[in-house]
């Protein structure tokens, strides 16, 4: 489904992704770790489409195609989804007419009809209770006013009523108490299926817990340095990433 | 050689008309209205034109409006207008009494001044001099300060004729008066309307007050109204401008509340070539309260500019203002806010916002938020900014799967929507609110589309995306 080859990646010409590589296969999760500013966030924006970026080498292809070719829209119809660290608010557009115009060009790209506004309030019933998102914040501007625990519920909401194929979470868990952390986790859970893939960028492993990957990749100053199995996260809990450092061959 | 600029050129010729045709003018004023037009012309004739070394007048220059010749009309125009086209459209769904100026004077087909079931009188204020000479006295040219500029002084000379309206005490009335300024001349016209409207005491009045244009010549519009909102009374107040890019409007407007009156403004400024909004109001009793709102669209080479003068005469009053605008292409967009607290009026609300979008590097906004407070019990803010379209924003909506050009959309939409939600007239704010839509989208035409035109209501607007209930 996607596959990144010798990404190099900068910003303001400082290079951030230095030679990156990830496979995902459908149906797989995937966790990126790391430390701070190694590159995690990077990746995920530049997969999403986030402009300000200068790749300088590699590639990614996402279902076949070249991913660098399509607008930050365009990859969205095609099935990605960038769960933000930073969820932005927007005072004045409703969520739930973001979410009814999100899912009708969807359907536009795909050469359905707009959904009618019953069913819209039918799915977004359902979705909302699926992440436990109580309906007055959907009714409020986008993410206006939420606390930090609600926008990262916000984005899992979306992503569920988006159900794209591929979903980047960007350290979804920061900010959010250990109730909040469970209700993320089982909304993610439960959005699983063998036809997507998920990629869970977090710096602690206490994600993990409850969001179970099927490969664990660290990042170290723009590369992937180790890759393993969900073991390869509590070897970095219990030494911490100084090991990596010391492993790094830099 | 000594090089007269044009407007001292224009100056002289107005001066000079009013000298040789000074019977012509005001012809059933009463003694003191005839007094003060004369007073006003010399006061004109002092001062002239306003221009940039004016403080007021720093950021908004009239040089380039003088550069063009402009014909004054003595009486009204003979060819009749398309009354029916005038009068058969309204707001669709909504219940207004329409009265018009056409291009200056009164539109009638039979009678000027007209008075309601419950009392309320509105039509011509030319007629209103005639027949209610004392009423009018009492309350012309009161609430004006022909020391402001030169405009208001040759507009209290000059003017003929305008919309008066007056609801008498405890009457409420049902139906929004719409009036309605039309140009639609082609021989470049400098117009002077005066506008008079008395609301009485715990009395209420919604008007919308509108500028269109229905061709594309050249104009230069100088309105003064006054409008007397006695205690108690409420008046809600919508000034709607779509004009075309040709158009000089000056637009003063003052607002005299008494006690525990409200008072509800909001200029929407969709179109027009220079327009100034000139807004006064004077909170001259105990628990007044006066919100002051506007939204503006400039694009092109486009210049708008607002003026607010809110004065808290009296202890214990409100006042609120939010002026947001889009600043597009070569346009330029003006606010001055300026809230006057005196020395005894204690207890005082005052808040006022002006927020804008520039979306080029070319387009300008100056924008000074200014308070001068005497009284030290009060509660008082202001903020003014000036920022760009929010990037991290565009990104968060595309990376939904929505299009640059519709995220944009959204996003200016949104933003204007804070000061269109307050419209308190729910029909009203739909069309305003679809009008805005048309406009952001390039879709909004110049005499084919204003809010009487409708001859197209079967014309239907697709929107791509469904901004309706953002």
């Amino acid at each position: 489904m996607l596959k990144i080859k010798n990404l190099h990646v900068s910003i303001n010409g400082k290079e951030i992704l230095q030679g990156l590589n990830l496979k995902v296969n459908k149906g797989e999760v995937h966790a990126i770790m790391g430390p701070n500013g190694t590159g995690k966030s990077t990746l995920a924006n530049i997969i999403a489409g986030k402009p300000g970026y200068h790749v300088d080498k590699g590639e990614i292809i996402y279902k076949g195609r070249n991913l660098f070719e399509m607008p930050p829209e365009e990859r969205a119809q095609e099935g990605v989804f960038l769960g933000f660290q930073y969820p932005v608010e927007i005072p004045g557009v409703s969520m739930t007419n973001f979410m009814r115009t999100a899912i009708n060009e969807h359907r536009k790209y795909k050469g359905l009809d707009p959904m009618s506004a019953g069913e819209f309030l039918k799915l977004m019933k359902e979705k909302q209770q699926l992440v436990e998102i109580h309906s007055k914040l959907t009714n409020r501007s986008v993410n206006e006013g939420f606390s930090g625990g609600e926008k990262k519920k916000n984005e899992i909401f979306q992503m569920a009523m988006l159900e794209p194929e591929l979903a980047i979470l960007d350290e979804t868990d920061s900010g959010l108490d250990i109730d909040a952390l469970k209700i993320v986790a089982n909304g993610v859970n439960k959005l699983k299926t063998k036809d997507n893939a998920t990629i869970v960028i977090t710096h602690y492993q206490r994600l993990l817990d409850y969001i179970v990957p099927d490969f664990v990749h660290i990042l170290f100053d723009g590369k992937i340095v180790k890759s393993g199995g969900k073991e390869l996260a509590l070897i970095l809990e219990e030494k911490g990433y100084e090991w990596i450092k010391d492993e790094s061959p830099n | 050689m000594e090089t007269k600029y044009n407007d001292i050129i224009f100056k002289e010729k107005v001066v000079s008309l009013f000298e040789q045709n000074r019977a012509q003018f005001g012809a059933n004023d009463t003694t003191r209205m005839s007094e003060e037009r004369s007073k006003a012309f010399e006061q004109f004739k002092k001062v002239g034109f306003p221009d940039k070394k004016m403080e007021a007048w720093r950021n908004t220059n009239l040089k380039d409006v003088f550069a063009h010749n402009y014909n004054i009309q003595f009486s009204p125009v003979d060819e009749k207008s398309d009354f029916d086209k005038v009068f058969q459209c309204n707001i669709h769904n909504f219940d207004t009494q329409t009265i018009a100026l056409y291009n200056g004077w009164y539109l009638s087909e039979d009678k000027h001044l007209i008075t309601l079931p419950n009392g309320t009188i509105i039509g011509s204020l030319a007629q209103a001099i005639k027949e209610y000479p004392e009423l009018v006295q009492k309350h012309y040219n009161k609430y004006t300060n022909i020391e402001e500029n030169g405009l208001i002084a040759l507009n209290t000379a000059f003017s003929q004729d305008g919309i008066f309206i007056y609801v008498p005490d405890n009457v409420k009335t049902y139906k929004t008066i719409q009036m309605v300024n039309i140009l639609d001349k082609e021989d470049d016209l400098f117009i002077q309307n005066r506008n008079l409207i008395i609301v009485g005491k715990n009395a209420k009045l919604t008007i919308l007050h509108c500028d269109d244009s229905y061709n594309y010549s050249r104009s230069f519009t100088n309105t003064v109204t006054e409008v007397f909102i006695d205690e108690g009374a409420e008046v809600d107040h919508y000034k709607l401008q779509n004009l075309n890019d040709s158009t000089t409007l000056i637009n003063t407007t003052y607002f005299h509340q008494e006690s525990y009156s409200k008072l509800t403004t909001n200029s929407i400024t969709l179109n027009g070539g220079l327009i100034r909004n000139k807004i006064n109001v004077v909170l001259n009793g105990e628990g007044g309260e006066a919100n002051v709102f506007g939204v503006y669209l400039a694009d092109k080479e486009q210049h708008i500019d607002n003026q607010v003068f809110v004065d808290h005469a009296k202890a214990n009053c409100n006042s609120d203002e939010l002026f947001k605008g889009i600043i597009d292409d070569n346009a330029t967009a003006v606010f001055n806010g300026h809230i006057l607290v005196r020395k005894d009026s204690q207890h005082t609300n005052a808040s006022q916002t002006n927020r804008n979008m520039q979306l080029t590097d070319k387009a300008t906004v100056y924008t000074k938020p200014f308070l001068e407070i005497y009284a030290d019990d009060v509660k008082c803010n202001h903020g003014a900014t000036i920022g760009q379209l929010d990037e991290e924003a565009m990104f968060y909506i595309q990376s939904r799967g929505i299009g640059d050009y519709d995220a944009r959309l959204l996003l200016l939409y949104a933003f204007a929507a804070e000061v269109i939600n307050k419209i308190s007239v729910d029909t009203l704010r739909e069309s305003i609110d679809d009008l805005v839509k048309k406009r952001l989208r390039g879709e909004l035409a110049i005499c084919d589309q204003c809010v009487l035109q409708c001859k197209d209501q079967e014309k239907t607007y697709e929107f791509k995306i469904d901004i309706s209930k953002i």
